[in-house]
């Protein structure tokens, strides 16, 4: 049985390893939630790697329709086509083209599918794709072809909590909700990310960051993410470690808004 | 089997469908659970579990199954409390579960639980694991359930048990089903509709297109337009606790049609126990952590946005009069709160305020002679249906 392990730039928890073995061997999706920045993207590329697997991506923006995932008949490439009488007008199959979805489904060895920010769409949008995530299969009725995945994908849905998914949707996945990491097991993710760093700096910035976390009223609390670059950027901008206390060197690296960064007083 | 197991789920409220409970099966039965406790419960929560807010009553319907293992001495006192607690009627069959988990070691049963208590009390100091289950505890106080907050929001260092023993606080957010149609459709008249927005053009202009691929004489040209759009904002301030609570269906009901109605083009939700000072909250319990400074919202939230105040503005006259007046004593008050009120109209030039008290009883006794005094500042109304209608109506005329 294929079994995932977390890699050396991702530490996943225990908890998160089982869920992601739980749902490749019931071959259901997995529905991975939690705040941002706590690498729920990056799981999906993990697990490609890990497994050595292809890795599709597919965007989710609030304009996505689901049947953007399987093909779009471009018809007015064809009309164009058709009116400056070029080759093969006459062949529907020609202006197919296949979405995320269909690209995963073609694929002859087994891989992952990644459906990024699902909550992004459409209240409905999860509904419709209820079909084709449990068959693996859909259906082109311009060309009367059917699609179906020749080996099923592993499927891994992130969603940041915008919108409720319908409950027919959740029944189908397999759940889990990445809590914050620990400043523990931040430490450990620091460390597989760069690990030469100084004892003291990691200590510091760890301090400071989650001292930021706290205060209340931040429209956007610094992620992982954040503190990675702000690690990189206190290392090239040579700050001494006990600085961090009084003050907070590149704070922009890890607040992003104008009124975040009010609020700190910076 | 242990199909009760299921059932127990259910009746802590846990929607669990007998899809989810085959797939927990097929999971055993391709030996995913490796026979120890531990992994079954990692397996079943993430099986039958849909929701981080879910998360609390599948720990509860756990240990409520598996009350068998509460026997033994070895268990700390705090995790002997909170089985006791949590089980509190719930029928289990011993020689069942003994069958199914005889071939597990008291220490692994033990370190399980152990675990999930220490897991506990760091995911409520840390505020961020256990988000969404909020004040409910695994401490029997489930009709208060506040399910679904924000998740992402403010992370507060809480203690289950001491905001138990605090004031209770709902959620407005709670999915109770009640009928929010009529206040949505009242909402809809706040549309404000309009498309100059920078939203890309996904719509099919059809006129523009016509006309375009005539002058192009038969040659198709596709015209884009963009969609439109409500450009409405609005910001709902909320009264929260102490003598809203015989409005709290109510309010919920607003709060619900409100959410719901996707209309908006943002929306801000802030509380404050009976008028506010210096400080709003960010959640309905007002507790100290969720505080945001009321400058701050008066600084970053433009005034373009329009503003809908509940509450029903009977308190104190110290409260909305006096310095320090705050009825939260220990918190204080540079600035009266009338001051506060008055700032707010100033910022915002369309700001109503809902009152869920009947109109008749707005004039009536000493407790609600605020009320005349707020209505000065701000134009009050009745949070009906109509009244909701009428207050649409000034702040669209303020707009």
């Amino acid at each position: 049985m294929l079994q995932f392990q977390g890699s050396d730039t991702y530490i996943a928890s225990e908890e998160l390893m089982r869920s992601v073995n739980i749902a490749i061997a019931l071959q259901k999706p997995l529905l991975i939630k939690g705040e941002p920045g706590t690498g729920k993207t990056m799981l999906a590329e993990s697990i490609a790697e890990n497994l050595k697997m292809g890795l599709t991506i597919w965007n989710i923006k609030s304009t996505t329709k689901a049947q953007d995932g399987l093909y779009v008949y471009d018809t007015v490439q064809r009309l164009y086509d058709s009116q400056f009488g070029t080759a093969g007008v006459e062949d529907i199959g020609k202006y197919i083209r296949l979405g995320k979805l269909g690209e995963a489904f073609q694929k002859t060895e087994k891989s992952i599918l990644l459906i990024d920010e699902i909550d992004k769409a459409d209240l409905e949008f999860p509904n419709d794709l209820l079909w084709e995530l449990d068959k693996m299969e859909f259906y082109i009725p311009e060309t009367g072809k059917t699609i179906k995945a020749q080996e099923r994908p592993i499927v891994i849905i992130t969603s940041n909590a915008e919108k409720e998914l319908p409950d027919a949707f959740l029944r189908r996945c397999i759940f889990h909700y990445i809590a914050f990491p620990t400043p523990e097991m931040m430490e450990q993710i620091v460390r597989a990310h760069y690990p030469n760093l100084e004892q003291k700096l990691i200590d510091k910035a760890l301090e400071a960051f989650y001292n930021l976390r706290e205060i209340p009223g931040m429209s956007k609390k610094p992620g992982t993410s954040e503190l990675l670059d702000w690690l990189q950027a206190l290392v090239i901008g040579g700050v001494d470690p006990d600085k961090l206390k009084k003050s907070l060197p590149f704070v922009g690296v890890l607040l992003k808004k104008t009124e975040d960064l009010q609020l700190v007083g910076l | 089997m242990f199909t009760n197991f299921l059932y127990i789920l259910r009746d802590y409220g846990m929607k669990t469908s007998l899809n989810e409970w085959n797939s927990l099966l097929d999971a055993l039965e391709l030996n995913l659970n490796e026979a120890s406790l531990l992994e079954f419960y990692y397996t079943a929560r993430a099986i039958l579990v849909k929701k981080e807010s879910d998360y609390d009553k599948f720990d509860q319907a756990f240990g409520a199954y598996f009350k068998g293992v509460e026997d033994s001495s070895t268990f700390p006192p705090d995790l002997k409390k909170w089985l006791a607690k949590a089980m509190a009627e719930t029928m289990y069959n011993k020689d069942e579960v003994d069958a199914i988990w005889g071939n597990m070691t008291l220490e692994e049963i033990q370190k399980l639980m152990e675990q999930r208590l220490r897991e506990q009390k760091e995911a409520h100091n840390g505020g961020t694991k256990w988000v969404g289950t909020g004040g409910q505890t695994a401490f029997g106080h489930s009709g208060y359930a506040p399910k679904g907050i924000r998740v992402g929001g403010i992370g507060h260092r809480r203690s289950a048990l001491k905001i138990a023993e605090e004031r209770n606080f709902r959620d407005f957010r709670d999915d109770d089903v009640l009928q929010i149609r009529q206040f949505q459709i009242a909402l809809r008249k706040l549309r404000l509709l309009s498309n100059k927005d920078e939203a890309p053009k996904t719509e099919l202009d059809i006129d523009e297109t016509i006309e375009e691929t005539c002058k192009q004489a038969g040659q198709l040209r596709i015209v884009m337009k963009r969609p439109r759009k409500n450009q409405t904002k609005l910001m709902l301030l909320m009264d929260s606790g102490g003598s809203m609570w015989a409005y709290a269906d109510l309010c919920s009901r607003l709060f619900k049609a409100v959410n719901e109605s996707s209309q908006f083009k943002d929306l801000k939700t802030y509380y404050f126990h009976n008028i506010f000072y210096d400080n709003l909250f960010t959640d309905p319990s007002c507790r100290w952590m969720s505080r945001i400074n009321t400058d701050w919202v008066f600084h970053n939230i433009k005034n373009e946005y329009k503003v809908i105040i509940v509450g029903d503005a009977s308190m104190a006259p110290s409260e909305l009069l006096l310095k320090n007046g705050n009825i939260d004593y220990y918190r204080g008050n540079e600035e009266s709160g009338l001051t506060w009120l008055k700032k707010l109209k100033k910022r915002y030039p369309a700001v109503i305020w809902l009152n869920p008290l009947h109109v008749k009883l707005w004039h009536y006794d000493y407790s609600s002679r605020t009320i005349g005094m707020v209505e000065e500042t701000v134009p009050m109304f009745p949070l009906t249906v109509h009244g909701l209608e009428d207050g649409i109506k000034e702040l669209l005329e303020k707009a």
